[in-house]
């Protein structure tokens, strides 16, 4: 079962490696507003960009473990006791607006729809 | 020569010179010479002062501290409570840390004297501290070129005698790349062995903070102060940390040194492929014997890093979206206004590195970029874990040139190749250093520019690292026999 997922993974993944860059959606992904010089210069760049790491393909890491870190912690925990935490107004201070004790947000919910 | 840590610390706790006094010279001499330098981007002289005379308190009271009196500078991607901590960026230019981070707080206890917060390409983001949106740092040792980065102004600030020791934070080279440009010691300690609570977040799984200092016993006093597990930052290891500052050895008799094939120096100009035959034979002479390693995957190295730290980073720097921290721009609506503050407040190279691993985890594109990546990524940690059975360490260059002018790395990845030594050993989390090794004169100047030797150990073998460097250091004395353009900064 897991190995038929990860078969289907290789298979869209190689696909990926081709797909020209819609660095348009990319930046909406990343709620990053961009010019239009700079949806131009980016794409150049990202398309610049994977044909150098496109050369990771040469490796067969078929049966690789990934890495996410390299000194092998494992469930580290501690002691659920309770400690003095950041003074609210001092973190608040630090906020583009504040609302009482509250981060203050433009409306989200009942905006016209 | 200046003063060294560990000289300043004897003097202040023998009270032969008090804190206040050595805080006070040290305050005079920045403004005496960080127009010209721009290591600093928040001067902290108040405070200084202010922790200076507590340290004195301390000392009169007969506590012996093991960094009394020490002028220090922080890098400004680390939170001290009270102070701005700007990350280079316009998004945070004004943004006041309501608390300290660990490893700040662990020097500021062991008597160290806060000078200023540095100068960092933005969000450690860059090899040259140019992508700083709030200042120019200049090299030292030529005003012309880069102090090397991210932690540029770090490395400028010790290397102009504006401070004794600094912090920096290394992802991919960040604390080695900018040490081998200015002429001083760079460590970065094993990943995990310093908390990073209060270090502003770049890529998690191979961000590390380490020191700078003249001397490698210095960078090693630092250390001893620094490492060891932190409640507050669960990635922190929780191993005995041996002390090494005074335990460190000056021969290399019996140490084997691995020289990696696939790292050849063939591709380099001749004149700096020459310092680094000729560092290895020193080693030699010291009593080591050179081994020949190989490392096949770490020509994978860089387009590996290139994947994993721009996605760690397009979900790190998620937070700043005009809502907790900083800047914020309005806009018709919530998205509008995220999308407006993050293009106001990031520079041209985080947006470059949010756009990329932004995509890297994109739905459909995760296995074909991030998860390929982590598994080169286990190869290469592999590659080294067999290199280290022949081998007691491994040395190479720390840079792939010497420091260079302003504006000569248009392209970004003729930027990413600077760290192209550093950047396998981050990938696989080991501890190195940059200690300087010799000079040449670029074919574009006329001064000569330091050069820095790179050693790496096992994980959590810091006190052998320190040990081999300093053995080589106290044998060369290369960083001595270069003098910096700045007026007077060794008098």
């Amino acid at each position: 079962m897991a190995l038929a997922a990860e078969d289907a993974a290789c298979t869209f993944g190689e696909r990926a490696w081709s797909m020209p860059i819609d660095v348009r959606y990319v930046a909406k992904l990343a709620r990053l507003a961009l010019s239009p010089d700079e949806v131009e210069s980016y794409g150049a760049q990202l398309t610049d960009f994977l044909t150098h790491v496109d050369a990771l393909r040469e490796l067969d890491t078929q049966d690789v473990p990934a890495t996410a870190q390299v000194i092998h912690a494992r469930n580290v925990g501690r002691e659920d006791a309770v400690t003095p935490c950041l003074a609210r107004d001092e973190v608040l201070a630090g906020a583009p607006q504040a609302y009482g004790s509250y981060f203050r947000v433009p409306r989200i919910i009942g905006a016209e729809e | 020569m200046a003063q060294t840590a560990m000289e300043i610390a004897a003097d202040v706790n023998a009270r032969r010179r008090s804190a206040r006094e050595v805080t006070r010279e040290a305050l005079a001499r920045i403004e005496r010479t960080d127009g010209d330098v721009g290591a600093y981007l928040t001067r902290l002289d108040e405070f200084a002062l202010e922790h200076a005379e507590g340290v004195d308190a301390r000392v009169g009271a007969g506590e012996t501290l093991p960094l009394a009196g020490v002028p220090l500078a922080i890098k400004d991607n680390m939170c001290v409570r009270g102070t701005r901590t700007t990350c280079g960026s316009k998004i945070l230019a004004d943004w006041v840390a309501p608390y300290t981070a660990t490893a700040v707080l662990r020097l500021l206890e062991a008597g160290a004297i806060p000078l200023g917060k540095t100068n960092l390409d933005e969000f450690a983001m860059g090899s040259s501290c140019e992508n700083s949106a709030l200042g120019v740092t200049r090299n030292p040792y030529d005003l012309e070129r880069v102090p090397g980065g991210s932690s540029g102004g770090s490395a400028a600030a010790v290397a102009a005698d504006e401070a004794v020791i600094a912090t920096g934070s290394d992802t991919g080279g960040s604390i080695r790349e900018p040490a081998a440009f200015c002429n001083v010691v760079g460590f970065k300690p094993t990943y995990g062995r310093v908390s990073r609570y209060g270090l502003v977040a770049f890529a998690s799984s191979l961000d590390q903070i380490g020191p700078f200092a003249r001397t490698v016993e210095d960078a090693a006093l630092v250390y001893d102060v620094i490492a060891g597990k932190d409640p507050m930052d669960a990635t922190s290891v929780d191993l005995p940390v041996e002390p090494t500052a005074r335990h460190l050895r000056d021969d290399l008799n019996g140490i084997r040194v691995g020289i990696v094939r696939e790292f050849t120096t063939d591709a380099l100009p001749a004149v700096v492929a020459d310092v680094y035959s000729i560092a290895y034979r020193e080693l030699e002479k010291l009593g080591a014997t050179l081994v020949d390693v190989s490392l096949p995957t770490a020509q994978y190295g860089l387009a590996t890093y290139y994947l994993i730290a721009p996605a760690e980073c397009s979900s790190n720097l998620a937070r700043f979206d005009g809502v907790r921290y900083g800047l914020r721009v309005n806009g018709s609506d919530v998205t509008e206004m995220y999308e407006k503050t993050r293009a106001a407040g990031f520079g041209a190279e985080v947006k470059r590195r949010i756009l990329i691993g932004t995509y890297a985890l994109s739905s459909g594109y995760y296995d074909a970029y991030y998860v390929k990546a982590q598994k080169v990524r286990t190869l290469i940690a592999a590659d080294f874990a067999k290199a280290f059975e022949r081998c007691d360490v491994i040395a190479s260059p720390a840079a792939s040139s010497p420091a260079f002018r302003f504006n000569a790395k248009s392209d970004p990845y003729s930027m990413y190749l600077m760290d192209y030594y550093t950047i396998p050993v981050s990938l696989a989390g080991l501890p190195s250093l940059s200690v300087p090794c010799g000079a040449v004169i670029p074919e574009d100047g006329t001064r000569p520019m330091p050069m820095g030797l790179q050693l790496v150990t096992p994980l959590f073998e810091e006190r052998r690292l320190l040990g081999v460097a300093n053995a080589f250091e106290k044998a060369t004395q290369h960083a001595s026999k270069l003098t910096p353009q700045i007026a007077g900064a060794r008098a």
